[in-house]
């Protein structure tokens, strides 16, 4: 397994937002300055004892944290092996790991001075965390959904609109999580000057990859604690599923200079990566760049970026974060897949065993939990990160069975 | 001297602004293209614009995200421009070409292939929307290599140390986006825009043009009595697919590209003289 020293992570992102040959910032020059702005201040606020009680403050309070590691024995006991833990980012507020982020991007927001909130959304869990913040904060907020999510996710869409939010149907290109950051990208071109752009996983231009990790690592830094706490040692492994990867980032940061804590990120086979079905860049994509960032991305031979299949609207992405490009690369990190049905098992089984409706998303990570317990020994320790939770997937997965409403 | 340079300095000589049309490679049919640069050189053009067909144009408004997605229904890459550039040089040598397109069809062909590709066919400049200075310096190597031009942005929110940062790495001309906004969009603040290109000229020798905004004669002849040069690109663009759905051959979308685009010429020429 390869080793992180701490030197080497903490020169990872350089100042321009590199890490290693991937990350930067490859947007329109209309962007540039705003990015300099937001990474200087970031840089000032991050180092700010004052921000960062303010930070905690709303993580506790508002979103519900720490967010608890459950251990899913039932579940777990089918498989044999390694004792499994759940890391229930499905039970903070607004449902799953993505308010973590809008949180803190929100305080950013206030701090700017800006009056107007964008994002982008693919599942609509993080158009939901991002009109959650701005109903907070009295913000006017603009959620940009492929055409092809809004109708996927119907519940999410309405609750933003409950939320004081308004979504804009993107109807572009394949109407899905990309066109949707296309979208968000050019009205960010338009308004630069009073509206902030709350990206919601760790792509896009410096410095997002870089903040959106910073503020999602308190589930690892969290879960770290708590697993030293509840079975005195550091587990053997860590499972989360990938489509931009924050919440993957989130939990494999605090834990990457632990040598002997294996990691998997599991993305999405969708039909099987075979079939070119998929939203699996990091198993069978190839380096180019997307949306501000240097990447492993699905593309073809032209470099046109490829239509992504996952039942899981939320790893429906093209693209992956710059920084597990380079995990992969110095293999640090196991990017593995599990396909569309494996994922609708494992949405069943938790339900059934343990009384807990994960993501479509997350039960991604845990069906390839199941499979890697079994390799491990009854002592050894597994975390996977339920990410969020599966009510706004319920249509979805009757929708499958042939129940209609 | 490179075709750019001559372009400008042989304008220069006869008082007169560039003319720079933009239209998607491909769009609205791969057979349209060649003949719409050559019509677009008989009605007054300059130099030639062309952009790259790309699945994620993210600085493009409505119109040219069409036109994107119409070329690329039509299987339009990278090498098929390359390709139209050829064969338009088999007939002119002397209208300078630009691409104009997104980073990652040319990462993918490699910039090194893309160079020598680029320089056998006759082409002369590369504009990568999502290339800043920042991220440039690998490309750089293979233009300058290839005796490429690298054409830059600067926007109307480019701080003024920028515009060092951005023209030390420029060559061929600097293409000032005059609104904040995709492409297609809003009104142009003369004022606004005449200052900025003054600032830019007060720190680099290179030729500045203007696009964004400008879509008729009126507006191309206020923005050459403060310019070097003039883009149009969505409004060429529309028209072309209005003159498409109306059933027209490519003869007669060129003829409707080259009829705004003499209109323009008209308007800039009579402006600068009177």
């Amino acid at each position: 397994m390869a080793e992180i020293s701490r030197e080497l992570l903490a020169g990872v992102p350089d100042q321009n937002g590199h890490f290693g040959e991937y990350g930067g910032r490859y947007v329109s020059e209309t962007l540039m300055s705003a990015l300099d702005d937001l990474d200087r201040l970031y840089t000032r606020l991050s180092a700010d004892p004052e921000f960062q009680r303010e930070l905690d403050a709303d993580l506790a309070n508002y979103v519900g944290r720490p967010s608890p590691l459950y251990e899913a024995t039932r579940w777990a006991e089918q498989f044999g092996g390694a004792r499994i833990f759940l890391k229930r980012e499905d039970l903070n507020h607004t449902g799953a790991h993505k308010v973590n982020n809008t949180v803190g991007q929100a305080l950013l927001a206030r701090h700017m001075g800006k009056t107007r909130i964008i994002a982008e959304t693919g599942a609509g869990q993080h158009g939901v965390a991002s009109a959650t913040v701005a109903a907070r904060l009295g913000m006017e907020c603009q959620v940009y959904m492929g055409e092809e999510d809004v109708r996927r996710q119907a519940l999410n869409v309405y609750r933003m609109k409950l939320l004081g939010a308004e979504v804009i149907p993107v109807t572009s290109g394949s109407r899905t999580l990309k066109d949707a950051m296309n979208e968000a990208m050019r009205d960010w071109v338009t308004n630069v000057d009073d509206t902030y752009y709350i990206i919601g996983t760790v792509a896009g231009p410096h410095p997002y990859p870089k903040l959106v990790r910073d503020f999602q690592s308190v589930i690892g830094r969290e879960a770290r604690q708590q697993c030293l706490e509840i079975t005195g040692k550091l587990p053997a492994a860590l499972v989360a599923c990938v489509g931009g990867g924050s919440n993957a980032i989130g939990l494999f940061y605090p834990f990457l200079t632990d040598d002997r804590v294996a990691m998997y990120g599991v993305e999405a086979a969708g039909l099987g990566l075979d079939t070119g079905e998929h939203a699996a860049p990091l198993s069978a994509g190839r380096p180019g760049i997307l949306h501000g960032n240097r990447t492993y991305l699905m593309q073809d031979e032209n470099g046109q970026i490829l239509h992504t299949h996952s039942v899981s609207a939320g790893l429906d992405y093209p693209g992956v974060g710059p920084e597990h490009a380079w995990l992969k690369d110095i293999g640090r990190v196991n990017y593995v897949t599990a396909d569309d049905r494996e994922a609708l098992d494992a949405f069943v089984q938790l339900n059934r065993r343990e009384g807990i409706m994960p993501a479509l998303e997350s039960s991604h990570a845990l069906a390839y939990a199941a499979r890697l317990a079994p390799t491990l020994g009854s002592d050894d320790v597994v975390i996977v990160n339920l990410s969020g939770r599966g009510d706004k997937d319920i249509h979805i997965v009757a929708e499958i069975n042939g129940i209609e409403f | 001297m490179s075709r750019i340079a001559e372009c400008f300095a042989a304008l220069e000589q006869s008082g007169r602004r560039a003319l720079i049309p933009y239209v998607v490679a491909g769009d609205p049919g791969q057979e349209v293209t060649v003949p719409v640069m050559h019509k677009l050189v008989a009605a007054g053009a300059n130099i030639i614009e062309l952009g790259v067909p790309f699945s994620d144009p993210m600085a493009e408004g409505p119109v040219i995200q069409l036109a994107h997605e119409r070329a690329l229904a039509n299987n339009v890459s990278l090498s098929t421009v390359l390709s139209m550039v050829r064969e338009f040089r088999d007939q002119d040598q002397a209208t300078p070409v630009l691409l104009m397109g997104y980073a990652n069809p040319v990462a993918r062909m490699g910039y090194s292939k893309f160079a020598d590709a680029a320089q056998a066919v006759g082409l002369d400049a590369l504009l990568t929307v999502d290339m800043p200075p920042e991220e440039v310096a690998a490309l750089n190597i293979e233009l300058q290599r290839a005796g490429l031009d690298n054409i830059f942005l600067v926007a109307p929110t480019t701080p003024l140390p920028r515009i060092e940062k951005i023209t030390e790495r420029a060559s061929g001309f600097v293409y000032y986006i005059s609104l904040k906004g995709v492409t297609g969009a809003g009104h142009l603040d003369m004022i606004e825009v005449a200052n900025k290109v003054g600032e830019i000229r007060a720190r680099c020798s290179l030729p500045v043009v203007v696009g964004f905004g400008i879509k008729d004669a009126d507006s191309a002849a206020a923005v050459a009595r403060i310019a070097d040069g003039v883009v149009v690109g969505s409004a060429l663009v529309q028209l072309m697919a209005l003159a498409a759905e109306r059933g027209e051959n490519a003869d007669g979308i060129a003829g409707a590209a080259a009829a705004l685009l003499a209109d323009m010429r008209a308007g800039m020429d009579a402006g600068q003289t009177g």
